[in-house]
């Protein structure tokens, strides 16, 4: 895995976003790899991705000090938070709340902490981190609000949405890199990821790219063939059964 | 060695994954049973969703009851036709029961259900056992005689009408209880995801007064292919049976079993029986546990299905 990355940022896919017109900085990016592939053996992926901000030749020089944040997102979904409350002495999933088009995956990669990146207002409208980019501000009630938290604890816990301050290195004033980790429970689908380039408190520059989590092979096919093809698949299963079972009783076979 | 299962969508160890299979297929072959009440728990335990657990685990016993189906039909140790009737019962009962698996699935109230089930069934099945176990060990040690069994006192069961001859087995009873029976022993695997065979076994002495001699040969057919349709029809409505895992279990089960027969055949069947209880209620009782404790985290989220 690690090998196929790095032969996979030779054949890097450069993003070049279309300057912004006030501003006098480019941003340009690449990830180590755009397909990450599970096999039999996936346990995750760290991919990692590098830039630089050029200046652009028409508006002069670079600024003394950008940040940056990186965000991550995954395929979305639809959640149900369930409470549990104890019902006559145990313990029963009682409320739910349904959560529609939430990200099965989200990181957030900054510089620095977003407090001191910019202010609140901006960072709610450019979602910027996990609350903000995974879930839509506004959605809920008050009492929404406890399932809300729970879903973005327990995302967590799975390493599934995840905040870094320090998720992105400045190498040189110019050359940055960050590294994404997606856990091997993240879902197979296209992630995206966007970058927002920040000086004085505003967003001068962006860029975009994605890459893709597929099940090749073997993994591709059980996945596949238990989705589509239902009945077959488990004739198969039972069929597999049998055989063991048979084989079994040929290996040892005592008289 | 981790591995990746494409449906349980998680890596496990494929040794400790394997280890359980063998374990569990030396207890169910020591007791001539599926395993499945063990199994099933042990994958929750690990951190399988129950749902997965109990649908791999249908087609885990399907292949261990397999090989024993094998072996006791070579020494005619079965009632075929007495299997089939436990049949007729026991797909209206599968069926059913992966209805209800899938609904309860909708409601988000599958989880509790497999925990209550385990609870009630084990814990009242497992007491049972261990009384009846004690007592009868007690009695070996006094030197008295075992409890005979009252084969010719005919019970309410055996005065229903529909009767039927079973050569095999030399019975002749009623078809509704042995339906009935064949549902309850469908209905519950779908479920639970267990064979059922240290319900079933009982149940076909007592109530049917089926002999010893081709009792647990007779369970394991009817096991064999309620579990064998159980896999078929968990894996057609709920995409759930995952086949990497199911695979590494069974053969785990089958080579474990073999070990546990020859181990069974050294102790008492007194003493077997008792530790048999002792296990199904140590299960039970492992169950309420977690029912009754208050959880570490009250919240749970869960995809819904149309996302995926």
């Amino acid at each position: 895995m690690r090998a196929a990355a790095a032969r996979c940022v030779l054949a890097a896919w450069l993003v070049v976003s279309p300057a912004l017109p006030a501003a006098a900085e480019r941003l340009v990016f690449s990830l180590s790899s755009n397909v990450v592939q599970i096999t039999s053996s996936f346990t995750g992926v760290e991919l990692v991705l590098f830039g630089t901000v050029e200046p652009d030749a028409a508006n002069g020089p670079l600024r003394p000090s950008y940040d940056l944040v990186a965000t991550v997102i995954g395929p979305r979904q639809n959640l149900v938070t369930r409470r549990k409350a104890r019902v006559a002495g145990i313990w029963v999933n009682a409320e739910s709340r349904t959560f529609l088009d939430v990200p099965s995956y989200a990181a957030v990669l900054s510089t620095r902490p977003f407090e001191s990146i910019a202010d609140a207002t901006t960072l709610a409208r450019e979602q910027i981190g996990i609350a903000n980019a995974a879930l839509l501000p506004g959605a809920g009630t008050v009492s929404d609000e406890p399932f809300r938290d729970a879903l973005l604890r327990i995302k967590g816990d799975h390493g599934l949405y995840g905040e870094n301050a320090e998720g992105v290195k400045f190498l040189t004033p110019t050359l940055f890199r960050a590294s994404i980790f997606v856990p091997a429970e993240a879902q197979v689908g296209s992630y995206a990821v966007e970058l927002k380039l920040f000086a004085d408190g505003a967003v001068i520059a962006r860029s975009q790219s994605s890459f893709e989590i597929a099940t090749v092979g073997f993994e591709r096919f059980v996945a596949g063939s238990a989705v589509d093809h239902g009945i077959l698949y488990g004739l198969a299963t039972a069929a597999m059964a049998m055989m063991t079972g048979w084989f079994a009783s040929i290996i040892f076979r005592r008289d | 060695m981790e591995i990746y299962l494409p449906i349980a969508d998680l890596p496990v160890n494929v040794f400790l994954v394997f280890a359980m299979g063998l374990a569990v297929g030396f207890i169910s072959g020591m007791f001539g049973i599926g395993g499945g009440f063990l199994m099933t728990p042990l994958l929750i335990f690990t951190g399988i969703p129950p749902a997965v657990a109990v649908a791999t685990v249908s087609s885990h016993i399907a292949a261990s009851s397999f090989s024993g189906a094998i072996s006791y039909w070579r020494r005619r140790a079965l009632d075929l036709a007495l299997a089939l009737m436990l049949l007729a019962g026991g797909i209206v009962g599968t069926i059913l029961g992966v209805w209800l698996f899938t609904t309860l699935r909708r409601l988000g109230q599958l989880d509790i259900t497999i925990g209550l089930s385990y609870v009630l069934l084990l814990g009242s099945v497992g007491a049972m056992m261990v009384v009846e176990g004690v007592g009868a060990l007690l009695r070996v040690r006094q030197g008295k005689p075992p409890a005979l069994r009252r084969s010719g006192a005919h019970t309410w069961i055996h005065g229903l009408p529909l009767k039927v001859r079973f050569k095999q087995s030399g019975i002749y009873v009623s078809t509704i209880p042995v339906c009935l029976i064949g549902f309850i022993m469908g209905f519950i695997g779908a479920i639970m995801g267990i064979g059922g065979g240290f319900l079933l076994v009982p149940m076909l002495i007592y109530f049917l007064r089926v002999p010893t001699s081709v009792v647990i040969g007779t369970s394991m057919v009817l096991t064999l292919i309620t579990m064998a349709s159980a896999t078929v029809l968990h894996a057609a409505t709920n995409h759930l049976v995952d086949a990497v895992l199911a695979l590494i279990l069974m053969v785990g089960g089958v080579s474990g079993a073999q070990f546990g027969a020859r181990a069974g055949q050294k102790m008492g069947s007194e003493r077997l029986r008792l530790l048999l209880g002792l296990l199904v209620l140590a299960v039970g009782l492992r169950f309420a546990f977690d029912l009754v404790v208050s959880p570490d985290d009250l919240y749970t989220i869960r995809a819904l299905e149309d996302a995926r």
